[in-house]
This record gives C-alpha cells, structure tokens and sequence, in this order.
C-alpha cells in the first residue's frame, strides 16, 4: 500500500432544506485501502456516498478523485466511468433480467448507445461472467430473475455487478444487510480479498462485521454529518464519545 | 442476447405464417373478389394503428416513458403524405384551380412557399421522416435532459400534443384548419379511389409492420435492448453502471416517433382525410389503451390489441355508437384489473390454470 490519495474529501458540506445531512466533511482514502464507515441512523453516511457518486452535489467544499479530477462537475455515469462504483443500501438490480444479464450490463466496456446495439460477447466477456458468477456463488441461479433471488442474494448480485465494472473505488453501503451470520462472514472476506487491488470503502452497523473487515485499519465514526473520530477499530469502540453516540443503542445494531 | 428462446422461435414463425397471410394470401383473395375492397381498406387502417401501438409500446411497455405525443407524430407523418397528396390533386378540386381548394377558399391564388417542394414525393418523403424525427430529437433532448420522468413526462408530451393541435386547427396556418386535408385523387400517378392501389397500400402497410416488427425483435435481443428494459425497471442502476440514460431514451424516442411518423403517412392514402383531429392526446391515449389490452411490453402485444380493439370500434360504432367510449373505458379497467398482462397472457395464464386443474386430484 503506497500513500496515493485516492479519494480526497475537504470540508464538504451538504443541506436538505435546511437541515445540515453533512457539515465540514473531512476525509481521505488512500490507494487499496479498505476503510470502513460507521455511525448511528441518520449520520449521513449514505448522503456520503451520495455526494461522491454525483447523486447529489455538495453546497461547498471540495471532493477529488486521485489528485486532480474535480468529481463535483460531473454528473453520475461520468463518475462512473472514471472508476467509482456503488453498492446501494437498499438492493438495487435489474429485477427483471435473468442473474447472467445483470453482469453483462455491468461488465466493464463501452457505454454508448450505438456500440450497445452492435455489441457481441466475447469468449473473454463470457469467462469473466463465469468466473464472477462462482465468486458470488450463483452459478447455479445464472438464469434466474434477479427480482427471484432472497435478499442477501441480491446483495451479492450487486457486489458481483459491482466487481465486472472493476473499478478502481468500490463505496460499498451496508452489504451485510439480510445476510445470516456465514453470509456476512463470507462477504467480509470478499472485501478484505479485493483490498489492495481496489480501494473500498464500506458503510456497516453490524459490529462484528466491522471488527472483521477492519482489522487494523482505519475505522472513521460519522455524527451528525461530521468524523467524530477516527482510528483502529479497538481504539474507537473504546472511544467515549463514540459510546456516547451509540449508547442505549446495543453493540451490534442492525 | 443468448440465443433465441424457444418461445421467440416459435414467435418468429408465427410472425413469419402471419405475414405470408397478409402480404400474399390476403391480397390475392381481394383481387379474387374473396375478400371485399372495404375489408381489405379497413385491415389497413388496422396495420396502420398496430404502428402507432408499436411505438407506445416501445417507449412504454420496454422503456417505462408513458408518452402521449404519439398520436402527434403520427398525425405529423399524415400531414407531410398530405401535403404531396393534395399537390397531386392538381386542378382536379373542386375550383379547379392549380392550388388547393382550402387555400382558394382562403383567398390564395398562388401556391404559399412552404407548399412548393410537396409536389415532389421523394421530398414529402424524406420530411415524412426528418420533421417528427427533428421534433422528437430537440422535445426529448430538453425533456431527458432535465430529468423528466413519470407522470410529468406524460403530461409535457400531452401539452405538446395539445400545442400542437391548437396550431393545426387555425386556418392561418396553411394546413387546411379543422377540416385538414381530403379528396386525394392521386398517389405516385396510381388512382386511390381504384382497389388495385387501395391493395398495393395495404400490402407496403403489411409490410412495414413486418419490417419494423423484425427490427424491434432483433433490437430487444442485443445490450442495447438489456439496457431499454433495466432503464424501465431501474433507472439509478443504469446510470450509477456508467450509461448515459438520457441518451439512450432520446435515441428510443425518436425511434419511435419515427414510426409512429410512418404509420400516419401510410394510414392517410388508405383513410382518405386528415385532420387536426388524430392529433389529439386522446388519440394518444386510445393508442394507450390498445397496448394494454394486447399486452404491454411485447411486441404481439400491441399489435394484437390495435388490431382487436379497433375492430371492436368498427363494430360498436355501428352497433352502439353512443357507448363507443364507455366500452373503451371498461376494457380498459378489467384489463389492467383482471388481465395486467394483456391478451398476449392469455395462453400462458390458462396453461397455469389447467396446470393447477390436472394436478388438483392427486394433491
Ligand atoms: N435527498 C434527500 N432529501 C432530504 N433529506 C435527505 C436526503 N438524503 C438524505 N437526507 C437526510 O439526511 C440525513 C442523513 O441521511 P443518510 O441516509 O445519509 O443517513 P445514514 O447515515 O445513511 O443512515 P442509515 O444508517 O439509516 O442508512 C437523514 O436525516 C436524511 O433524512
Ligand atoms: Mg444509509
């Protein structure tokens, strides 16, 4: 792991008719690292990503990808292109097609619409699906609906959708949702698999999880739109502000 | 994008049996006297409609765009055939003056220059495709290009429509006001009051329909097809996997108006009249409903609904003109109520049904 930045954040913030959802956002992700994000409902981690990904624009501050692309101009699909995927919160797949036809959407290549209407497979297309497939373990389900599959199916389809776009910044948004245990355990090592060649950063409230995928990298607690601190995951749990935050609220809240 | 499903094959050959009938079978028993000159007219009015729902269909049932300019569009590729039409009347009107009879009713003695260049086919032709392609690019550039979606899309392509309608029925505009255009004597030096041409109009209609309806289908099957449908069923995911949305629903746009924009120009010799009033969103909307009793989101669909509902109307319209809308109406919601997937369905759900019928004794 070298210290390139690969995603610099300063002092961003962001309001929704006047409520503050991000104030003075400081962040930096550096290249291959896997940090993860966490903080109670409403600390505005989502809104994060949102900012990121050109969901929505920030009211001021600066966000860059690598040293110099100013991804507050751009508009999704160009942040997309350059290398930033997302996972949502809620699933998002193309419930309609088949588990196969979901990848090949995703799958990294030319975008436009007239080199859509003339697009063929390639044997390489079809060992990279292949192989993607085994890796999120629906090789079995590769002609079932999207829409058909349980929950924490859909999850892996979209980190799958997300790994043939290979991007070079995977924002991941709470992945572990609907997962059992040896689900959330397996996805966890997916992630720490693909650290170091992809630089990711992942939203989570399951703590055992967190304590998973973190191990002794950085773990940054967001509060009311703010880090409220960052650091190891020991450190942080042991932080009494980060107590304070989450106290009542249980260790491991979903 | 694999390769053809079964149930696409046996789509393709029934298109193909389908067509042959059409395009062969059924002209020939016209010319035979088997069939009369008044079906064999109706039926193309029919292939005509069926082009009007492909295009809703397309922009609604595959990419989730409920428009109602549709109907514009098509009246736009009407008018344009129109235009040359009435220029080949020559000075067979009414007046017998080498311009036609509205504008002498006018006041005009010489032919407005906007008028001139119709006299040539080829030009009303190529205008019959670049003045509804031109509109649907610029109209569905500003629209996607804004992020118009949903019920506002619907209600903007309506206002246009609406506009455009308005404009139609003035007389200053030249376009033959609230009584449009008629008495056609004339296309490409055939005579349209004689069944020959009358048949030679319905078999290009067949025809057209074949072509386009083989196009869609092979279009459905490539990404960009893929790509149509995840925009119908989730438009952020589309657009967070790095495609640019608008331009692909501007592309399918003005694909579509441009059939639509054929369907009316071939549906104007055949029907004899143009006016201002096929250009209204309500026509729009019974193209609408006509996709969703074929079934939505196919390409059967639309052309099985256009095909039934308006031989219902040839029917109801003598039987009961009166309730003519009512019966529309109530289709509509027993459709959408009873039958979402439309006509098409209908195999598919009695096979469930007979499914459930057989394995009921041994449950
Ligand atoms: N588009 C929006 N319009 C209005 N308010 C918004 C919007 N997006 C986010 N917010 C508000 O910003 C706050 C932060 O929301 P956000 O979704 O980022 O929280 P979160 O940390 O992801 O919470 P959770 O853990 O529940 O997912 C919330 O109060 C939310 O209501
Ligand atoms: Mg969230």
């Amino acid at each position: 792991m070298n210290n390139k930045y690969m995603l610099t954040v300063e002092d961003v913030s962001k309001t929704y008719d006047g409520f503050k959802a991000i104030t003075d956002l400081t962040f930096y992700l550096f290249e291959g690292e896997l940090r993860t994000v966490i903080g109670p409902n409403g600390a505005g981690k989502s809104t994060f990503f949102d900012l990121i990904t050109g969901r929505a624009k920030p009211d001021k501050g600066k966000i860059e990808f690598g040293f110099d692309t100013d991804l507050t101009e751009l508009n999704e699909y160009e942040i997309n292109r350059l290398g930033v995927g997302r996972k949502f919160q809620t699933p998002s797949v193309f419930t309609e097609h088949t588990v196969f036809n979901n990848l090949v959407l995703s799958l990294k290549g030319s975008r436009g619409v007239f080199a859509s209407i003339f697009k063929r497979h390639s044997s390489t297309d079809r060992d990279r699906i292949d192989e993607l497939l085994k890796l999120i373990r629906l090789d079995g389900k590769r002609d079932w609906k999207a829409g058909q599959l349980a929950h924490g199916e859909k999850q892996w389809l979209e980190i799958g959708m997300l790994l043939a776009q290979d991007p070079k910044i995977l924002l991941v948004d709470e992945p572990a949702a609907g997962m059992t245990d040896e689900e959330t355990h397996r996805t966890g090592e997916l992630l720490i698999s693909l650290a170091g060649k992809h630089s990711i950063i992942v939203i989570e409230h399951d703590m055992t999880f967190v304590k998973q995928i973190a191990r002794d990298g950085q773990v940054t607690v967001l509060h009311q739109g703010s880090v409220l601190c960052e650091g190891k995951f020991d450190a942080v749990q042991s932080n009494p502000k980060v107590r304070e935050v989450y106290l009542g609220r249980g260790k491991s809240n979903k | 994008m694999s390769s053809l499903s079964t149930r696409h094959k046996v789509e393709l050959i029934a298109a193909g049996f389908i067509s042959l009938f059409f395009i062969v079978i059924f002209p020939l028993l016209n010319a035979h006297g088997m069939v009369s000159d008044f079906t064999i007219n109706l039926w193309g009015k029919y292939l005509c409609y069926a082009l009007l729902a492909i295009s809703v269909d397309l922009l609604w049932g595959y990419t989730g765009l409920l428009s109602l300019g549709q109907a514009l569009f098509f009246s736009l590729g009407g008018y344009m055939m129109g235009m040359y039409l009435m220029r080949m009347i020559g000075d067979l009107g009414q007046y017998h003056k080498p311009i036609p009879d509205f504008l002498v009713f006018l006041g005009w003695t010489e032919l407005p220059k906007f008028w001139k260049p119709f006299s040539s086919f080829p030009f009303a032709f190529s205008l019959i495709l670049l003045l509804p392609g031109l509109l649907a690019l610029v109209f569905g550039f500003l629209a996607f290009r804004s992020r118009i979606k949903g019920v506002y899309f619907s209600i903007l392509t309506q206002a246009l429509t609406y506009g455009a309608s308005l404009m139609f029925f003035r007389n200053d505009m030249l376009m033959g006001g609230n009584n449009g255009f008629t008495d056609f004597k004339f296309i490409l030096g055939h005579d349209l009051r004689s069944a020959t041409t009358q048949r030679g109009l319905f078999i290009v209609t067949a025809i057209v329909l074949l072509l386009v309806y083989t196009s869609l289908r092979l279009l459905s099957h490539t990404k960009f097809g893929l790509v149509q449908r995840a925009i119908r069923d989730g438009e952020n995911r589309v657009l967070f996997s790095g495609y640019a949305t608008a331009h692909f629903k501007l592309f399918i746009f003005v694909i579509a108006a441009l059939i639509a924009s054929i369907g009316g120009a071939l549906y104007v010799p055949q029907v004899g009249i143009i006016n201002p009033s096929e250009m209204t969103p309500d026509k729009s909307l019974e193209a609408v409903v006509w996709c969703a009793v074929g079934g939505r989101g196919t390409l059967v669909g639309p052309i099985i609904g256009a095909i039934s509902i308006n031989s219902l109307k040839s029917w109801a319209s003598r039987a009961a003109p009166d309730y003519w809308l009512v019966i529309l109406g109530g289709l509509f919601v027993v459709v959408v109520l009873l039958l979402p997937g439309g006509i098409v369905s209908i195999p598919a759900r009695l096979k469930s049904l007979w499914q459930r019928v057989t394995r009921q004794p041994s449950a």
